[in-house]
């Protein structure tokens, strides 16, 4: 059976990814992408504790993962709503033209 | 020594095809390819959650990821495509990004590797109930109000997410726009986010038993 | 009292409000102004008219003199209360009424007299300011107030004079006049401030508590001062320096012949009426003060004695010099200086009523003389020059009548003419004076010069051969009419003081008046001796003039040609401009000189070091500043902005440098948490 840390392992990696990408990248769809990846991975990690946890049959992990989800799924509707507001207003996706509320 | 066997073959393929995806996700130069890509990713991830047993939450991940939040992803590309400029490959301040990124992975992967509590676990108990049956009792007793406040925070998003993204009328000078205007512009831009609403919503129905 | 006294102060006033609304007149408004200030004057002399009535009349209750004053408060400093006021007594009035009247002949001459120059506004202005500033001292009760309108005259007087002040001589006679009676002036300035500190007011009259009433001449007559000299005698002395200044006495009197320069009208009013008599009058004011002496005898007392050798002194010096002159006019400035002589005689040593009576008639023939001398120089087209005319009697007939009776009432030939008796009263008063004879011998002879030079300018001006170029003509009848008016009043105004009838010196004395011809008799003898005087005077001139008249204003003067060297000294003044210009102007330019080189060198030096040691200092700030001060607060302000700008460079609005931020808080906490476990 997989120990635990080789999932946790593969959820900080793909954290990682996340982040990098979300670091890296100009364009604020992938920047949103890298934001899902590491809400990923942050679900993964929940379900990984689950499962191993002694106290697997109360759900708690799981339940966390399913609201995680649908906050996701919200998050992700509004996030792209409002890039394509800023397109509209900039013709462009590229974040670093979005900087109009700098101090 | 460990055994061949105790490696965990199935786990690592899953793994490796997720992490390769989701680096493919993120540094691809078409935007496209980068949404299927994150498809495969979350497919991955679908598959992790299937091993560890958690057949709900990876068909969950599959309907609402898959289905809804990477279509919807891939349509906000296509909306915005004349946008894309070609980037210059390494800048320095992707660079930077880069290490900060290299130096988070180092710092939640050395703890981990280096922990010693973590191989103290036990490896493995019996797969859990997590029955849908289950589940769905859970959610309708224990965690009533956070569902029904998730479905509060849905309804704002999706007006929100209409709200946002509703198209600026031209001469806006009048402060209440026309119904007719509003009907239009809510109906052309509000297709993806409807799309994440209708999957999210049938999703939550289909938890019932 | 009579309710004029209130009023009195409308007549001066008027002519001040007159003179204020002409300065706001344009010049062209000439007939305006001339109005307004002759009707000013006209109104002025209906009321001296109606305050001299009531000062005629018996007196009520015995001896003294009729006198009510006026004052009130000017204004208060501590527990002091500085008070004017003005005074209606005899001598005022008298005053007042010559004064306006013959200002009055003499602003209606004006109106003929300037009628082509364009400035004749401005002139009636400065008439009416003299005339205002002249009555401000006749009516005034406070020495205070009669010092203001003195300083006010001197000031007119100087507008007047220099008044075609485009002619430099015009300018320069005029800067001379106010100066010279500053010079005199401080003196009055010192004595009354002086006054001030003994009796602790300046009121002539103030029942009973006034500086010239009995209480305040005891306390004053007990008092001496440095050398012995009583405090009243010092400041009687400074007082008469005042009116040696103002009335042309030796050695103060060059600014006179000079003052010339002005307008003839201005020479009149000047010269004849007004701002000389301002002198005679203030010693005739203050004469009770003048009075005091320990001795108690009359007329003997030490500032009396210095008034009448003055007196004497200038009378005789002026006549000297007047027989050398040629112009028309400085002939008679000269002879006014030498008459203002006797007044100042007369009043040291006869007396109030003596000194004022031959100033009234002096008022009358000599502002003639002037009136007629300026109708003169009129006629003959600006001329001056006695030896350039000639011959004028029959061209200008009425000209030369009423200037015939001015000169013989000047040079007092007896009996008819007003000159004769108020001389001989001085001269009276000279002969009893008990301090010595001397001043009865020179005003004797000074009597006989004034006829001499009198006689000899008549005979230069209206008789011999005419020697003009142009043709003369006869002024206009509004110069002529003030003419004649003003001889008939030097014929008459004599009759107020012959001795038999001496109406004047009881009005003013306030003694019983007496119809009396034996005291006709009684000066027979000093009559005769005078008559005989003048007579010399005439006939030696005559014989002069009339044998060897100048055949041309080239020739030299018959007493030139006899006595080269006094006629010298005579017609130049006896020197004594050149004798100031040596000593007086000489010192005061070494002293300027002196001051000058002090001043550019060791004061600038001591200003210009205090000044360097300023800069010094200042710079010494200004380095402070720039190098301490704003250097700390520009590197303060540096560092802060610099800060700010760093602050500012985080808040870039860039999402993913949040983000960077964020994942390196994460990098840290995990160190942070890694080592506190490690510990």
């Amino acid at each position: 059976m997989t120990p635990l840390h080789y999932y946790l392992i593969f959820a900080a990696l793909l954290f990682s990814v996340g982040l990098a990408g979300a670091l890296m990248r100009r364009n604020a769809i992938l920047v949103l992408i890298g934001i899902e990846l590491m809400l990923n991975a942050a679900n993964l990690n929940f379900i990984a504790f689950w499962r191993y946890s002694p106290t697997a049959n109360e759900l708690v992990g799981l339940m966390f993962v399913l609201f995680s989800i649908g906050i996701a799924a919200a998050e992700a509707a509004v996030g792209l709503a409002i890039i394509i507001s800023i397109y509209r207003h900039h013709r462009s996706t590229q974040l670093q033209h979005v900087d109009r509320l700098k101090g | 020594m460990r055994m061949l066997s105790d490696i965990p073959i199935a786990f690592l393929m899953i793994a490796a095809v997720t992490l390769v995806s989701a680096v493919c996700a993120m540094s691809l130069r078409n935007l496209v390819h980068c949404g299927l890509c994150l498809v495969l990713t979350f497919v991955g991830l679908a598959a992790t959650y299937l091993h560890l047993s958690a057949e709900f939450v990876g068909f969950a991940q599959v309907l609402v990821y898959v289905g809804a939040v990477a279509i919807l992803i891939v349509f906000t590309i296509l909306l915005t495509r004349n946008a894309e400029v070609t980037l210059s490959p390494v800048s320095q301040s992707s660079l930077v990004g880069l290490g900060i990124a290299i130096a988070v992975c180092g710092s939640l992967v050395l703890p981990l590797v280096t922990s010693p509590s973590l191989r103290r676990l036990p490896a493995q108990s019996l797969a859990p109930d997590a029955q849908v049956q289950r589940i769905g009792e859970k959610l309708m007793a224990q965690y009533v109000i956070p569902l029904e406040a998730l479905a509060l925070v849905l309804t704002a998003a999706m007006i929100g997410a209409v709200v946002i993204a509703m198209r600026d009328d031209p001469e806006r000078n009048d402060p209440s726009p026309s119904p007719q205007n509003q009907k239009d512009t809510g109906s052309v831009s509000n297709s993806p986010a409807g799309t994440a609403l209708n999957s999210s919503s049938s999703t939550s129905s289909s938890q019932r038993p | 009292m009579p309710s004029i006294v209130n009023y009195l102060w409308l007549i001066p006033a008027l002519p001040l409000l007159a003179a204020g609304m002409i300065a706001l007149l344009k010049q062209r408004h000439r007939s305006l102004s001339a109005s307004l200030s002759i009707g000013s004057l006209a109104i002025s002399l209906g009321l001296s008219i109606a305050a001299f009535v009531p000062t005629l009349g018996p007196i009520e209750g015995g001896g003294g003199v009729k006198r009510w004053v006026h004052n009130l408060d000017w204004f208060e400093f501590g527990n002091t209360t500085l008070r004017l006021g003005w005074v209606l007594d005899p001598l005022t009035a008298a005053m007042l009424v010559m004064v306006t009247f013959v200002g009055l002949l003499i602003f209606i001459y004006s109106v003929g007299y300037m009628a082509h120059d364009e400035n004749a506004a401005r002139f009636f202005c400065f008439l009416s300011l003299f005339a205002a500033a002249m009555l401000g001292i006749l009516i005034s009760n406070s020495l205070l107030l009669l010092f203001m309108s003195w300083e006010l005259v001197g000031l007119a007087s100087y507008l007047l004079i220099g008044f075609w002040y485009h002619k430099p001589s015009a300018a320069a006679a005029a800067k001379k006049a106010f100066i010279t009676t500053r010079i005199g002036d401080m003196g009055f300035l010192l004595g009354l401030l002086w006054l001030y500190g003994e009796t602790g007011t300046l009121l002539f009259y103030d029942n009973g508590n006034g500086c010239l009433e009995q209480s305040a001449l005891n306390r004053l007559n007990t008092l001496t001062t440095a050398g012995g000299m009583g405090v009243a005698t010092a400041i009687s002395l400074l007082l008469f320096c005042g009116a040696a200044g103002k009335s042309g006495q030796v050695p103060l009197h060059v600014w006179l012949p000079d003052a010339m320069e002005g307008p003839t009208p201005v020479s009149a009013l000047i010269h004849a009426a007004t701002m000389v008599a301002a002198g005679v009058f203030l010693i005739a004011r203050v004469f009770p003060l003048m009075d005091v002496d320990p001795a108690n005898v009359a007329g003997s007392s030490t500032a009396l004695s210095v008034v009448t050798w003055v007196g004497a002194v200038t009378a005789v010096f002026a006549a000297l010099i007047a027989v050398g002159q040629n112009d028309i006019k400085r002939i008679l400035a000269y002879s006014t200086v030498s008459q203002l002589g006797y007044m100042m005689l007369g009043l040291g040593a006869g007396g109030v009523a003596v000194g004022m009576f031959h100033l009234l008639t002096h008022a009358f023939f000599k502002a003639l003389l002037f009136l007629g001398a300026g109708s003169v120089i009129h006629g003959c087209h600006e001329e001056q020059d006695i030896r350039r005319m000639g011959g004028l009697r029959r061209q200008m007939p009425t000209t030369f009548l009423t200037y015939a009776i001015g000169m013989m009432a000047l040079s007092g030939v007896p009996l008819l003419f007003s000159g004769f008796w108020s001389k001989d009263e001085i001269l009276h008063a000279a002969s009893v004076w008990p301090v010595s004879r001397l001043p009865f011998y020179l005003g004797l002879f000074g009597a006989v010069l004034t006829a001499f030079y009198m006689t000899r300018q008549m005979f230069f001006v209206f008789f011999g051969k005419q020697h003009l170029g142009k043709e003369a003509h006869e002024s206009p009848t509004v110069m002529t009419i003030p003419l004649v008016i003003l001889a008939i009043a030097a014929v008459l105004v004599g009759f107020w003081g012959t001795p038999a009838w001496p109406w004047l010196h009881a009005y003013l004395t306030g003694h019983e008046l007496h119809l009396d011809l034996s005291a006709l008799a009684k000066s027979a003898t000093l009559m005769l001796i005078s008559t005989a005087v003048v007579a010399l005077g005439m006939i030696s001139a005559w014989r002069l003039y009339t044998r060897k008249t100048p055949s041309s204003p080239q020739a030299l003067d018959p007493l030139e040609a006899a006595q080269p060297a006094v006629f010298g000294v005579l017609k130049n003044r006896a020197y004594i401009d050149e004798f100031y210009e040596a000593t007086v102007i000489r010192l005061n330019h070494l002293l300027s000189v002196t001051s000058d080189v002090l001043d550019r060198f060791l004061w600038n030096g001591l200003v210009q070091l205090v000044s360097l040691m300023a800069i010094a200092l200042a710079s010494v700030g200004k380095a402070l500043d720039q190098f301490v001060i704003n250097l700390g607060f520009d590197g303060w302000c540096g560092g802060l902005k610099q800060g700010a700008r760093g602050f500012a460079r985080l808040q870039n609005g860039q999402v993913q440098s949040y983000l960077r931020v964020i994942g390196l808080s994460l990098v840290a906490l995990v160190v942070v948490l890694l080592w506190e476990r490690r510990r």
